[in-house]
């Protein structure tokens, strides 16, 4: 293959799945000349599996993207074919916003959005090949033989590397959705040193939506509310379609016992490791024999495709076992199966072996981010993508680093249990792995990042302004709120009576009312005789952070805590081996991982306090090289 | 992890009479002036630095007068630390001090890990580098494998029960997560309130009764049970002596509760030893019939380890017979004393009655031995052939430190989900105390949730 110069950029980044196009759009976005380069253009922002984003954790983190002028928030609100907020019943630390997508409409919506994007380019081609010099990347090569170099590269390959798609006893090498798996790349990053690890995910059955007998089915429709995730959008879709409920029977359980030893998960053909919160159907009815039904939701994929996508029913039992499944399922009885479920193995780089702005530590200007990181999950993988994208401009550009705290954003909690723990199976975040949830809300993920957006040049002047007015209306409102006295006087004890509290034996503050669990914002502004005219968010905003100070003001003490170890700097190069107070498990892990700092370092598992202790003494002292045992 | 406020006795060598708690950080006057009430009821802080005051220390949970100290205030950086550091000088007995210790880790500081005040002293520029391996030493003490083994001791009593506790907070945490992270799953029943409330009163009682039994005296048994055994003139007193002696420094004298038995308290290589040596037994009385008087059977009992004392030069006796016979199937040490003086005794016929059990010999006047028989306690300890029967060791200030923060915050939960708070929010305090309760049994580990939530409920897509 004759090879020749294909363009030279500052950032090149490798494929465009959900990961490739936030890395590549802020890239662009942050003034570096950039490169999306990948398989297929149009499968740019494909959706693999579900047709949907957000949900709980998940959901918050497209928040987080949109406050740091990502891309997927404002996509998905004018693509979707519903929304729902999830957890109203709840506290509004868990609120999340969940959309069904039009699979299709998503990615043109997003392939057109890169195609506007100054500063960006979208080429088609596989890539075969890093170009290393000295420990140092410098480009890549393609299988047409193009040498496009780079000052920084961005590897966003998700599932592709060295994909195997298993259906049954039917195994062969793949990539999602049959497409070409990238086998040269994966032994190009072996080669390169890279350690790796085999991991699995599954997809469902599609089953063609004019054979479902939706009238045995529950109807799931969207939230009548107009919803959106950007905090820029002013246009909501309200012209939404429905999901619908269904469940598993005796009989579907009775085909799995029967035809289990033709899952290659129990047949042993199947070796990666799954992630537990999706589990196939067949695991599902193997650990939970004692359960005697499973929900199963029928989403549809598109306003212009009848497919739907049979959610619950993951599996990779051969296509004829799955075709019995549906059979046994109400409404599902006569339905035409369009694409058959399956399993996917591939590698994923082991990824302590990079630093918290996702750049490697055995290449320099080398980042990766997705799936390949070993998460799961579309948001899991836009948001790596996007603080990787950041990283790497910021790099060519010479900008500091931008790295996000577990106190920050869920974003920061996903890279920094990737890089300071590792993962052992497919990584997806849930809640109830924040530390300070009350403080990661989906109300405030503007008032946590978009300041740093702007810092960086991910955010316009424009919207800054519209930020900076609105942060300004909640602070004033919370003031007032503060100051005003509401009296006891009749209009007030009913207010309080209807609301179902008891009556008030004193005058009391506004914002000491509003704490009463009985109590709403819109009831405070009417008792307080305010004409100020503010949005919902804004309300929202404004009673969250009153009647839930007690509580915030305890996270917020804990991640004073966080801070300052955050603060205490690890210097690079440090020999854990020489130092010998700390445990030997310890120095391996310390070694391995080259924490930034005191907070991360005692994250990391096998490394105990009285190592931290010692550690400090060292780093305090400046003196570490010298000591030696 | 710096610079919180630090707590810990720090008894001066060879005075007995008074003891001190100190406390080093920036909190350590605030946390003094909560507790500390001077006649002319100025606080501390407004005092001049490195000057002692008198007064009173008061439980402001009970508003109870607690304790007379001397308190001295020292503002950093003219300190051993160079930060903020304050002494609270108060009545020897250990129950006294340890008294002190709870109130200002309650008020808010830490309890400092060995070595920590000399760890700060190096840390601020206080001591050279030079000092830097004997301070790395002093952190390393703190996984001891005294500790290690004292913990791996607790796991029939507190371990399991704090155990119980967790994993009932665990399952309602896991409920509740399932709940938030899987809205839609009908699988799932929906944690309500009275679900919660039931649960977490539950707890609430049963850190209670626990914070009862440590106030109940229980500090009083640090350390394993020794007793000294043997006939009159033996060499007891001197043993104990001995043993006092060469671990003088950290040694902290209490008077025994009849003048009967005295009791010393000892850290022997590591192990901590509450020594009783069963003196004032007289020559004119049966021994057997001695040791079956109520109190000293009770003693040998409750006896984790017995040091059963003989003399070299002395035939052994019928009653060193039935002495044998007193203590069989407990742990025991024969010392054969005063082995400077001519050999009286049948060591062929002591090594039958003494069977497989340890044996040491010593001169307590010509100091020779004692090495030894240290060497075999520690041994017998980390072997793990004594148990302690019911030992809380010296984190025990810390654990009920913790039971109380577990407390308030259990409190905290409960009285918010009365208050109709959200569910969700009411977990934070739910989660805390199991996090809390965990410190305890020294298990932090945090992929306990995420396992628990995968193996309760059937959860994906
Ligand atoms: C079968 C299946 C089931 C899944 N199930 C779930 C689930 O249940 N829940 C969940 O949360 N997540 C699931 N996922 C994961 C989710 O789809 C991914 O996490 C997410 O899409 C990852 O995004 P990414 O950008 O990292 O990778 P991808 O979206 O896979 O994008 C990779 C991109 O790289 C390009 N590329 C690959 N190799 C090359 C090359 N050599 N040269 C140039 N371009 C290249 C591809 O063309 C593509 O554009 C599933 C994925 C699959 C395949
Ligand atoms: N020669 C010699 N004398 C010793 C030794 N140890 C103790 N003595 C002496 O033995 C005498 C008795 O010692 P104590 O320690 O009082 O003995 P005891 O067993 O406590 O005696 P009672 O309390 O009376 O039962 C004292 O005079 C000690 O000095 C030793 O090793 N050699
Ligand atoms: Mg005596």
């Amino acid at each position: 293959m004759p090879q020749f110069e294909a363009g030279t950029f500052d950032v090149i980044v490798i494929g465009a799945g959900h990961a490739g196009v936030e890395a590549a759009l802020a890239s662009a976005r942050m003034g570096a000349n950039t490169l999306a380069l990948t398989m297929n253009l149009d499968m740019i922002a494909f959706m693999p599996c579900n047709p949907s984003i957000g949900g709980p954790a998940k959901g918050i983190v497209v928040r987080e993207i949109d406050a740091l002028g990502g891309a997927m928030g404002r996509v998905i609100d004018k693509t979707h074919i519903q929304m729902r907020m999830l957890n109203t019943a709840k506290g509004p630390a868990v609120r999340a916003l969940r959309a069904q997508a039009d699979k299709v409409l998503y990615q043109q919506e997003m392939k057109r959005l890169m195609e506007d994007e100054e500063n960006l380019s979208l080429h088609q081609g596989v890539v075969e090949k890093l170009i290393v010099e000295d420990g140092v990347v410098k480009g890549l090569l393609t299988q047409a033989g193009g040498i496009y170099r780079a000052k920084t590269v961005i590897i966003t390959t998700g599932t592709f590397l060295r994909g195997e798609i298993i259906i049954g006893d039917l195994r062969y090498s793949s990539g999602p959705n049959n497409q070409q798996p990238s086998i040269k790349l994966a032994e190009n990053l072996e080669e390169l040193g890279f350690e790796t690890v085999r991991f699995k995910t599954g997809t469902p059955p599609r089953v063609n939506s004019k054979s479902i007998d939706y009238s045995k089915t529950e109807i799931q429709p969207g939230d009548e509310e107009p919803r959106a995730f950007s905090f820029e959008t002013k246009e909501f879709i309200l012209d939404q379609l429905p999901c619908w409920l269904t469940y598993t029977t005796a009989e579907t359980h009775q085909i799995i016992d029967d035809n289990l030893h033709l899952s290659p998960m129990y047949s042993g053909m199947a070796k990666g490791t799954g992630p537990r919160y999706c589990p196939s159907i067949e695991d599902k009815i193997v650990r939970f024999s004692d359960k005697p039904r499973h929900q199963i939701f029928l989403e549809p994929e598109g306003r212009n495709t009848s497919e739907v996508y049979v959610q619950g029913l993951s599996t990779s039992l051969p296509e004829h076992v799955q075709r019995m499944l549906l059979e046994s399922i109400p409404g599902l009885e006569k339905a035409e199966m369009m694409r058959a479920g399956y399993a996917i193995e591939y590698d994923a780089i082991v990824p302590t072996q990079l630093w918290p702005t996702l750049e490697s530590k055995q290449i320099e200007n080398l980042y990766t981010a997705g799936q390949i990181n070993g998460t799961s999950g579309y948001e899991e993988a836009a948001g790596q993508g996007l603080m990787a994208g950041i990283n790497a401009a910021a790099k060519v550009l010479g900008k500091e680093e931008v790295i996000l705290s577990r106190s920050d954003a869920y974003i920061g909690v996903l890279i920094d249990d990737l890089v300071t723990k590792g993962t052992s199976e497919p990584y997806r975040l849930l809640t109830s792995r924040a530390e300070y949830r009350l403080l990661l809300r989906h109300d405030n993920a503007d008032m946590r990042l978009t300041e740093l957006g702007y810092k960086i040049g991910m955010i316009d002047e424009e919207r800054y302004g519209r930020f900076i007015e609105k942060k300004q209306r909640i602070e004033d409102e919370i003031a007032r709120l503060r100051k005003v006295m509401i009296k006891p006087n009749e209009e007030t004890q009913a207010a309080v009576r209807d609301a179902g509290g008891s009556e008030l034996k004193d005058g009391i503050r506004a914002a000491d009312l509003l704490k009463r669990p009985e109590m709403h914002y819109e009831m405070i502004a009417k008792l307080t005789q305010s004409d100020i005219e503010l949005d919902e968010e804004i309300k929202e905003q404004v009673e969250i952070q009153v009647k839930y100070e007690g509580y915030i003001e305890k996270s917020l003490q804990q991640v004073d805590k966080l801070k300052k170890m955050e603060d205490k700097k690890i210097p690079d190069g440090i020999d854990y081996h020489a130092i010998s107070g700390i445990a030997t498990e310890a120095r391996g892990k310390l070694s391995e991982v080259r924490p930034l700092s005191i907070a991360q370092a005692s994250r990391i598992s096998g490394v105990n306090p009285a190592d931290i202790s010692i550690l400090l003494v060292y780093i305090e002292q400046g003196r570490i090289a010298k000591i030696s045992v | 992890m710096e610079f919180d406020t630090i707590a810990a006795i720090s008894t001066p060598s060879g005075e007995g009479a008074i003891a001190i708690v100190r406390l080093s950080g920036p909190e350590a006057i605030s946390i003094a002036d909560r507790l500390f009430r001077a006649p002319s009821g100025k606080t501390l802080a407004t005092q001049p630095t490195h000057t002692i005051h008198y007064g009173h220390l008061e439980n402001p949970w009970t508003e109870e007068i607690v304790e007379e100290v001397m308190v001295s205030f020292m503002k950093g950086p003219k300190t051993f630390t160079r930060e903020d550091v304050i002494e609270i000088n108060c009545h020897g007995g250990i129950t006294s001090v340890n008294r002190v210790l709870q109130l200002a880790l309650r008020a808010g500081a830490r309890l400092a890990e060995p070595g920590e005040f000399t760890k700060r002293a190096f840390l601020n520029g206080r001591i050279d580098l030079s000092q830097a391996e004997a301070v790395m030493d002093l952190i390393r003490a703190k996984t001891d494998r005294a500790m290690d083994v004292a913990l791996g001791q607790m796991e029939g009593r507190l371990s399991k029960l704090i155990g119980t506790l967790r994993q009932a907070l665990l399952e309602s945490i896991a409920q509740m997560e399932v709940n938030i992270d899987y809205p839609e799953y009908d699988d799932v029943e929906e944690m309500t309130r009275p679900m919660m409330l039931e649960k977490a009163e539950w707890v609430k009682t049963e850190i209670e009764k626990l914070l009862q039994t440590s106030s109940q005296g229980k500090i009083l048994r640090e350390g394993l049970s020794t007793v000294i055994v043997g006939r009159p003139n033996v060499g007891k007193s001197s043993l104990l002596n001995s043993l006092v002696q060469e671990n003088k420094a950290i040694v902290t004298e209490i008077a025994g509760t009849t003048r009967d038995i005295i009791e010393e308290y000892v850290n022997v290589r590591g192990v901590p030893l509450r020594l009783v040596d069963t003196a004032g037994i007289r020559e004119t009385e049966d021994i057997v019939e001695r040791i079956g008087v109520e109190r000293s059977r009770k003693v040998l009992k409750e006896a984790d380890l017995i040091l059963y004392v003989l003399n070299y030069a002395e035939a052994l006796t019928g009653e060193d017979a039935l002495l044998f016979e007193a203590v069989k199937g407990m742990n025991y040490i024969v010392v054969v004393n005063k082995t400077d003086l001519p050999r009286q005794i049948d060591m062929e016929q002591l090594q039958e009655l003494a069977g497989d059990k340890l044996m040491v010999t010593t001169s307590l006047i010509e100091e020779e031995g004692i090495d030894q028989l240290e060497q075999a306690i520690a041994d017998m300890f980390f072997e793990g052939e004594i148990e302690a029967g019911d030992m809380t060791y010296v984190s025990n200030a810390r654990h009920i430190a913790l039971l109380h923060q577990a407390h308030q915050t259990i409190s905290d939960a409960i009285a918010a989900a009365e208050m109709d708070v959200p569910v969700d929010m009411v977990q934070i305090d739910v989660t805390r105390t199991w996090e809390i309760l965990g410190e305890i049994i020294g298990d932090t580990a945090d992929d306990g949730l995420l396992n628990q939530l995968f193996s309760q409920f059937c959860l994906g897509k």
